[in-house]
């Protein structure tokens, strides 16, 4: 019996397609990635800075390079001069034509960002790319930024401010019983589903490590964890913070968020009320205020050491 | 021939009367059904204690065993089996209206408008509530709601039968409308809202509590009870609608109750556990290749098997990657796209 011609067809399609995605998702060599391996940070004068992340607009702004940016991204809202700057798009929307068009000689990308990289560099123009990390990560940056804006001691000096900051914290919430914390910083409204939670790394990992709290999702190393209902039950967490970017949630709508959590009784925090809702871009930007943000999480897991 | 006369030929001929085959569908599906049913809230992620769950003496408050059965996997159990049936029986419902093997609850647009109210939902945080209904479902439902009422304005003329090719097109240029304003909402959004809203297209059942699960049982049940009147001119109308007319079948009618309680079951569905798919093209056709193509007999076994099934996918969801759970959309998505491919190269 001869092969049926079009199930050879429908295989050969498959196998194409197959293994076109293959080949299409090997690495491909970019020139700078092999620069990034092993960052050299060029220290020429900048005058003119282009900024796509938010946190490190408001590390330059701290270090004192706020008057050389000339355009920042869609999202920046701090420090309030951002707001009279002109905005060059994002992470996913970089507007390349508007960024030539300001002749910037520093610009400051997501290290994702490897197309815009490769074409600004094309045109002769420095990029400081910028992959999110932890607390650690924000202080080398400020760091950093210092250098490749020609204010290094003034990043130097920032950096050390903020470890100070950060080492009073902890000194402070040393004597006290760590809680088992849930740090949830999205969830639908008046719903627990889609909550996103803390994981075992990141930024927010170790504001709660500083603040004194016991991460219930500290073995987990991803940045973020989406528990289910029963993930929440099994993980019993004796204090809940939720975090939000904006503006102050009004005094019903907080009552009512609280209220979601009243099903899952069992739940040490939900029985205590240690249901504790915190907001303010500082706690979501790992940037300069990483201080202010670990210091109101401490607040939050242990007042009786602010009395 | 006399009605009698047949019915005892089809005995004699070894074909048991419809009553007979209809009682032992439904109880083997049935139990299949109420095993999986019983069975999945035992499993989980986490260890529990069922004696500790059902102790009495422990205030409910205090008994995590018990919160994690009867809140957390419980009420997930019975929305998949819901959800399962709902979008099982409304897949073999529109396969017959549109006359193609082919066709899913989600062919003619419903479940591109219940996403878009979703979506439009969770980008713009719209707070409105209603009663116990929460805002996401809601939206969802409206959505649904106004994409069926479109599609049923386009191709419905009074008292004339559906024409199913131009409700065939209707649908999916409101598919293709609406997942245009998708993107374009999802685009518009901040971050966390565009993937909060790519999240909800892969299907959530973990809804927490009974609440949401009561909002959408009655529009289910209403459905379901049409389905149960239609199945026989089912039989008829998708052998076509001129042999449907001629066999006395009120072929406007059907038409339009079938889609009227399909895209009612689908919408409901789609708000409680977000657009799933492949249940309503899997379950359809594995449940024919095992009883035939009589609906007064696959109707009810697609939606029993329809439950077991998205139950038993949603288990394996929740527990092959723990902590990490997979979106049940994606199991059922991965066990049905191969299953597709096979049917179609068995049929060519």
């Amino acid at each position: 019996m001869a092969a049926d011609p079009k199930k050879l067809i429908l295989v050969a399609i498959l196998a194409a397609t197959v293994g076109g995605l293959t080949v299409s998702g090997a690495p491909v060599p970019t020139p700078t990635s092999a620069a990034r391996q092993a960052p050299a940070i060029d220290t020429a004068p900048v005058t003119r800075i282009i900024s796509l992340v938010p946190a490190l607009t408001e590390m330059l702004f701290e270090i004192g390079a706020g008057p050389q940016v000339v355009a920042v991204s869609s999202y920046d809202e701090f420090p309030p001069a951002v707001d009279a700057l002109p905005r060059v798009g994002a992470l996913l929307d970089p507007d390349v034509e508007r960024i030539l068009a300001m002749r910037p000689d520093l610009v400051i990308t997501y290290g994702s960002q490897s197309a815009l990289e490769i074409q600004l560099a094309r045109v002769g123009i420095r990029t400081f790319g910028y992959r999110h990390s932890g607390v650690a990560g924000v202080l080398q940056a400020l760091r950093d930024l210092g250098v490749a804006t020609g204010h290094a001691a003034e990043g130097e000096q920032k950096a050390r401010e903020i470890q100070a900051q950060l080492d009073a914290v902890r000194t402070k919430v040393q004597p006290f019983a760590r809680p088992r914390t849930l740090l949830v910083f999205s969830r639908l409204p008046q719903s627990l589903q889609q909550m996103y939670v803390s994981g075992g790394i990141g930024f927010l990992a170790d504001l709660i490590d500083i603040a004194g709290g016991a991460n219930v999702f500290a073995a987990v190393s991803r940045e973020s964890v989406q528990p289910s209902h029963e993930l929440l039950l099994a993980r019993a967490p004796e204090a809940i913070v939720e975090i939000h970017a904006t503006g102050m949630m009004a005094t019903e709508g907080v009552l009512r968020e609280r209220s979601v959590w009243t099903p899952l009784a069992s739940i040490p925090a939900v029985r205590s009320g240690r249901i504790h809702f915190l907001d303010g871009s500082y706690l979501v930007v790992p940037g300069p205020r990483v201080g202010q943000a670990a210091e109101a999480l401490a607040r939050a897991l242990h007042p009786e050491a602010f009395e | 021939m006399t009605v009698g006369e047949s019915a005892m030929h089809r005995v004699s001929m070894g074909v048991r009367p419809i009553r007979t085959r209809l009682a032992v569908t439904l109880v083997a599906y049935g139990a299949l059904a109420l095993v999986t049913c019983l069975l999945a809230p035992l499993v989980g992620s986490t260890t529990i204690s069922l004696s500790r769950a059902f102790d009495r003496s422990i205030p409910f408050a205090n008994n995590v065993d018990a919160q994690i059965f009867f809140v957390a996997r419980l009420p997930r159990v019975m929305a998949g089996a819901l959800v399962g049936a709902a979008f099982a029986s409304a897949g073999v419902v529109l396969q017959a209206l549109l006359r193609n093997p082919l066709a899913t609850p989600f062919t003619l647009g419903v479940s591109a408008g219940a996403a878009l109210g979703a979506i439009l939902s969770i980008t713009f945080g719209a707070a409105l509530t209603l009663g116990p209904l929460l805002p996401v479902p809601l939206a969802s439902f409206a959505g649904a709601f106004c994409s069926a009422a479109i599609v049923y304005a386009i191709a419905t003329r009074p008292g004339r039968p559906i024409s199913t090719s131009v409700l065939l097109l209707a649908g999916v240029t409101l598919n293709s409308f609406f997942s245009a304003l998708i993107l374009f909402v999802q685009y518009m959004g901040e971050f966390a809202e565009t993937y909060r809203g790519l999240r909800w297209l892969m299907g959530d059942l973990d809804v927490g509590g009974f609440g949401p699960i009561l909002s959408a049982l009655p529009l289910i049940v209403i459905a379901f009870v049409i389905f149960a009147l239609l199945s026989s001119s089912l039989n008829v109308l998708s052998v076509g609608t001129d042999t449907a007319a001629s066999r006395g079948v009120n072929v406007a009618r059907t038409q339009r109750l079938a889609f009227v309680s399909a895209a009612l079951a689908t919408g409901a569905a789609v708000s409680l556990a977000g657009p799933i798919g492949f249940v309503g093209i899997v379950v359809p056709h594995l449940v024919r290749l095992m009883t035939g193509v009589d609906h007064r007999i696959v109707l009810p076994a697609a939606a029993l098997f329809g439950a077991a099934f998205l139950v038993a996918c949603d288990l394996v969801a929740r527990t092959v990657l723990t902590p990490v759970e997979i979106p049940v959309g994606v199991v059922t998505a991965m066990l049905g796209g191969p299953f597709f491919l096979w049917l179609l190269i068995r049929k060519s």
